[in-house]
């Protein structure tokens, strides 16, 4: 990327906006949504990248898309980056509930945005199955049977056993901990430098 | 007053671990039970509003409680409020991960989280589809399953939700078509399909 900087930061407010604009549902919607819109369409970020994000960002306080937006931000322009981003994906529900607030029973009882906002959820369900297909190509593709494991054992804690997110990924960080810190003593055995 | 409007929304900001939903109860001991700025019919409505619009359910409770308050001047206090601790915390976290990430162990660390991650937006998009095609709630389903009755499901099968979705997919696995085209159309398509079939 060799734009200049107000360049940069211009097209990250747009982008974060319109995504911030049309996110409904819970956090994993925008983390695919930024997904599609950072990796394969901006290449700004790389896979694993983004992984690593949404995991960050549903492990910190406060909303998903915040946090995403934030550490999305920061790494395609450094702190101005991050503020920006914050700032883009805070506007759309401050701008849309304000009117919302003043007109709020007309809105309620309001059939075609009801439907509009019905059909609409089809709509993001496709753009997250979409993103879960390559994502979870890229699981596979790794060949370690413990992710593959752990991915269908994730899956079946949050969707069957109503496990909270937040656990599921501390679990996993604990078994990523037990992985890097058997990799460190194998290092230390072998007389080489830990890192 | 604004003070004490500030105060809640930077603790439930600060509290609301896991987002969405988590932040739920946050809200509701906040501003129902300690300030009584929304009654209890309110706050329901409030959350209705958020699943309908745009937005994390705790931005969207700040401004409509901070508009109710005190107008827009409320509304940009409490949406502050509540951004400022997860601001501050994930950008102190983007620096330490881009600061660390290329060590092997912490390289070893993140590749355990990132099946569990891709496993959690698979989660989050099967409810979506649930809730777009069924129009129910997959944890009461799959409770309803567990519990060996069959799933009550007030309005069936959507048949234009279904075809909708296969189409949406269809288009951004061959087209690569860009995500918010696809919503939009997908808007467009469905209210104009509700109307000429008459449902709405």
């Amino acid at each position: 990327m060799n734009d200049s900087r107000a360049a940069r930061l211009y097209r990250l407010f747009v982008s974060m906006l319109s995504l911030a604009t049309f996110t409904f549902g819970g956090g994993f919607v925008i983390v695919s949504l930024m997904k599609r819109r950072f990796v394969e369409e901006m290449h700004l970020l790389d896979e694993d990248e983004m992984l690593d994000i949404a995991a960050i960002a549903q492990s910190c306080p406060g909303p998903i898309m915040v946090n995403a937006a934030v550490l999305v931000g920061y790494r395609v322009a450094g702190v101005p980056g991050a503020l920006v981003s914050a700032l883009a994906s805070a506007l759309p529900p401050l701008v849309i509930i304000s009117i919302i607030a003043v007109f709020y029973a007309q809105f309620r009882e309001n059939r075609y945005v009801a439907i509009a906002l019905q059909v609409m959820r089809a709509g993001v369900a496709a753009v997250i199955f979409d993103v879960v297909v390559d994502l979870c190509r890229g699981v596979l593709k790794t060949r370690r049977a413990l992710y593959i494991l752990m991915m269908a054992a994730a899956f079946v804690a949050s969707v069957l056993l109503d496990v909270p997110a937040t656990t599921i990924i501390l679990l996993c960080l604990c078994v990523g901990a037990c992985q890097a810190a058997a990799m460190l003593l194998r290092a230390r055995k072998g007389g080489r430098h830990a890192l | 007053m604004l003070f004490d409007l500030f105060v809640s929304f930077f603790q439930i900001g600060l509290f609301s671990v896991g987002g969405g939903y988590a932040a739920i109860p946050l809200i509701q001991s906040q501003i129902v039970d300690r300030l009584g700025l929304l009654t209890l019919a309110e706050f329901t409505d409030l959350i209705t509003v958020a699943e309908m619009t745009p937005g994390p359910i705790a931005l969207n409770a700040a401004t409509f409680v901070g508009t109710r308050c005190a107008g827009l001047g409320g509304a940009l206090l409490c949406t502050a409020g509540c951004m400022l601790p997860s601001v501050c915390i994930s950008l102190a976290l983007a620096y330490v991960y881009y600061r660390w990430r290329t060590v092997s162990a912490v390289q070893t660390l993140l590749s355990a989280l990132r099946p569990a991650v891709v496993a959690l937006i698979a989660g989050a998009g099967l409810s979506i589809l649930c809730l777009a095609v069924l129009h129910a709630d997959l944890g009461a389903l799959v409770a309803g399953i567990f519990a060996g009755a069959l799933p009550d499901l007030p309005d069936g099968f959507r048949a234009i939700e279904a075809v909708l979705f296969a189409g949406a997919l269809i288009v951004l696995r061959m087209k690569k078509a860009g995500a918010i085209a696809v919503l939009f159309g997908t808007g467009a398509v469905g209210t104009v399909a509700y109307l000429l079939l008459g449902l709405a």
